[in-house]
């Protein structure tokens, strides 16, 4: 038993930490009324960057490369996902409308400059990725230590106390409560004297830097290179989680926890006695089917933010 | 009023087209390519002999189907992002007909065709009830149902149709859209009979949203769900019709790869993008049915034509995605050229 514990967990907290950061940033952007369709997108982007990054700078940064480069990424992220912003909060287009445009335009940006850097569809595997490691002090408490903290990336508790984080912020500080007002009712918000375009503005910046977190931690710790098919819908798992979190901080990180298990139960699922019979296919649809059962009110229902994914018109009723 | 916007719905598309292929120039321009033996190479890539011109039809026909999709679904006011999974499920159903029946070609064709739009509209019935009966939201079904279908029928090409294999064997002669004649008149292209398959969806989407009550109330419904209810209309029932029309529109185009481009279904590794390329079409068509047809082939041309692009002018094919993507937003950001086109007009007086 503590064997399979010790072989699922470090994979679950692997696969999740990716899902974590990008569900946090789509957590933001909804919760201020902004669809994010783009988060596939910006975690593409962030790939493209942290693997460049990593692949520059490797010589000059040493060890420090990979959180040099998931830095770095998170900027990219938010710069790029401004477009997004423009687009759905100053020009009121369609939100989702744009967000596909993100991801098709991440994507082509990405392929266009591996071609032209690297001369091929892709780049080079990195030589500083993330290892695993054991947790100082943590890793040698008996029974707990070899299964949380013993060969684990540090990334995947970066994530969680991230997760913490937004939710202190997001619930307990007056930033927070705007952002959220302006979610559920910019024009109530405006009233009150909050800049709505500013709020939306921040919200979607914010999701553009943890999509970028996202896309960087999940090439830099699973994938060690970029190319068209690095990351291949691991931004829409993330939309599914903040949505069966409930647009919930903690609740997105949970989604993502349990999106990561059905992930690691398809890669490691054989050595688990009673999984081994349950056919690969239905562990890899699972996060899929589970999320439109939890939007259709099966399992405790999901309303979103009022005002997810309508512009803000001043003046407007 | 309305002579205005009529004027703008025609204009803004092609202002966006023009931003996006300048953009695309800029980009070459600056990345060290040069623009104009790129835009060439392009062109001959799409059209230059009669070989790419069979591959640039070949290339516009499931992009048509895939833009009706979207765009009939946006009429009622619906996203139908799922056209990728309606797609993918039409392909198989066509594919597995193909196989498995034994019937001559006057009933074994439209049977694999059936079998392609029943699989698109089930796929978008899915959502459509959802949407209709509890308030779930479709974008976000319709792409869970994207992955949905990707892995099943993975599953089902690599365990039920073939023993581990990862292509299925050629679909019966009979359940083909292949024509020697087309093939014939451009140089062994896998031009098939699809396309006139395809422009006679385009008008029977016409058809429907303009001159059938059916049509009338989907549209109805489109601009407002309380005032069609008010009027007497089922606004469930019209949901739920205009998801399974356009899941039967998109079922049709995986019906054009399956019997007509591959004649087989092979395992995926990722999405074939036809549907995320419909949306683009469906916007820049404006959502009406010729306007599509027009968007199709742009953009069947700007794919087919990218492939030339690496050996023409040294230019990466993604760049014919940057292309498109920037399009959408442009175009999406509609509010911003209109706005810049009344201050012209004004300044103009």
């Amino acid at each position: 038993m503590i064997e399979v514990l010790q072989s699922l967990i470090p994979t679950v907290l692997f696969f999740s930490a990716p899902l974590i950061f990008t569900a946090l940033g789509g957590v933001f952007s909804e919760r201020s009324g902004v669809v994010n369709i783009g988060l596939e997108g910006l975690m593409v982007m962030g790939a493209f960057v942290g693997i460049v990054f990593n692949l520059t700078f490797a010589d000059v940064f040493g060890s420090w490369t990979p959180w040099i480069s998931i830095f770095v990424a998170a900027i990219i992220g938010a710069i790029f996902s401004i477009i997004h912003a423009i687009a759905s909060v100053s020009f009121n287009a369609n939100q989702v409308v744009s967000g596909v445009a993100i991801n098709m335009l991440a994507l082509g940006i990405g392929v266009y400059l591996t071609k032209q850097w690297y001369g091929k569809g892709q780049t080079d595997m990195v030589t500083e990725p993330f290892f695993r490691t054991d947790i100082p002090l943590l890793a040698d408490i008996p029974f707990i230590g070899p299964i949380f903290f013993q060969g684990i990336y540090s990334t995947s508790y970066v994530a969680i106390l991230f997760a913490f984080i937004a939710w202190y912020v997001l619930y307990k500080t007056p930033f927070g409560l705007r952002l959220r007002a302006v979610g559920e009712h910019p024009m109530a918000a405006d009233t009150n004297g909050i800049n709505v375009y500013k709020m939306r503005y921040i919200a979607v910046i914010l999701s553009g830097a943890f999509g970028g977190l996202g896309g960087s931690v999940f090439a830099l710790t699973i994938v060690s290179n970029f190319s068209h098919s690095t990351i291949v819908g691991q931004g829409f798992m993330a939309l599914a989680a903040v949505i069966f979190g409930k647009w919930h901080p903690l609740g997105a990180m949970g989604a993502a926890l349990f999106f990561g298990f059905a992930q690691s139960l398809s890669v490691i699922g054989g050595n688990i006695p009673l999984l081994e019979s349950v056919p690969q296919v239905f562990l890899l649809i699972a996060p899929y089917v589970l999320t439109i059962l939890a939007l259709a009110g099966f399992i405790g229902r999901a309303d979103a933010p009022r005002a997810n994914g309508e512009p803000y018109i001043k003046g407007s009723r | 009023m309305t002579k205005s916007n009529k004027l703008f719905t025609i204009l803004i598309p092609i202002i966006s087209v023009l931003l996006g292929l300048i953009a695309g120039a800029i980009i070459m321009l600056f990345s060290g390519y040069n623009p104009i033996l790129g835009y060439t190479a392009l062109w001959n890539g799409a059209f230059g002999d009669a070989f790419t011109i069979g591959e640039t039809v070949r290339r516009i026909t499931p992009l048509l189907l895939t833009g009706l999709a979207v765009a009939f679904a946006f009429r009622t006011g619906l996203f139908n992002i799922g056209a990728e999974g309606q797609v993918i499920v039409g392909w198989l159903a066509a594919v597995w007909v193909g196989l498995a029946v034994d019937a001559p070609m006057v009933i074994h064709l439209p049977l694999a065709i059936l079998a392609s739009l029943a699989a698109g509209a089930l796929w978008g019935f899915i959502p459509g009830l959802l949407k209709a009966k509890l308030g779930v939201h479709e974008v976000i079904v319709t792409i869970m149902m994207n992955y949905i279908a990707l892995y099943s029928v993975n599953e089902i090409v690599r365990s039920v149709l073939t023993e581990q294999e990862t292509t299925t064997d050629a679909i019966a002669p009979t359940a083909s859209l292949a024509s020697e004649w087309l093939q014939g008149l451009t140089y062994f292209s896998r031009m098939h009979y699809g396309i006139v398959i395809a422009l006679f969806a385009a008008a029977v989407m016409w058809f429907i949203i303009q001159r059938t009550t059916a049509g009338y109330e989907l549209k109805a419904v489109g601009f407002n769900q309380h005032a069609s209810k008010y009027a007497g209309m089922n606004v469930s029932k019209n949901i739920i019709l205009s998801m399974v029309i356009s899941g039967a529109f998109a079922g049709l185009a995986g019906a054009m790869e399956g019997l007509g481009t591959y004649g087989t279904i092979s395992i995926m590794s990722g999405f074939t993008n036809l549907g995320f390329d419909g949306i683009a079409v469906a916007l820049l068509g404006a959502n009406n049915a010729f306007g599509v047809v027009l968007a199709a082939i742009l953009f069947g041309v700007l794919k087919e034509g990218a492939g030339q692009m690496p050996t023409g002018a040294g230019v990466p094919t993604e760049l014919v995605d940057i292309i498109i993507a920037l399009i959408i937003f442009f175009v999406a950001s509609s509010y911003i050229i209109r706005w810049v086109l009344l201050r012209f007009k004004k300044e103009g007086k």
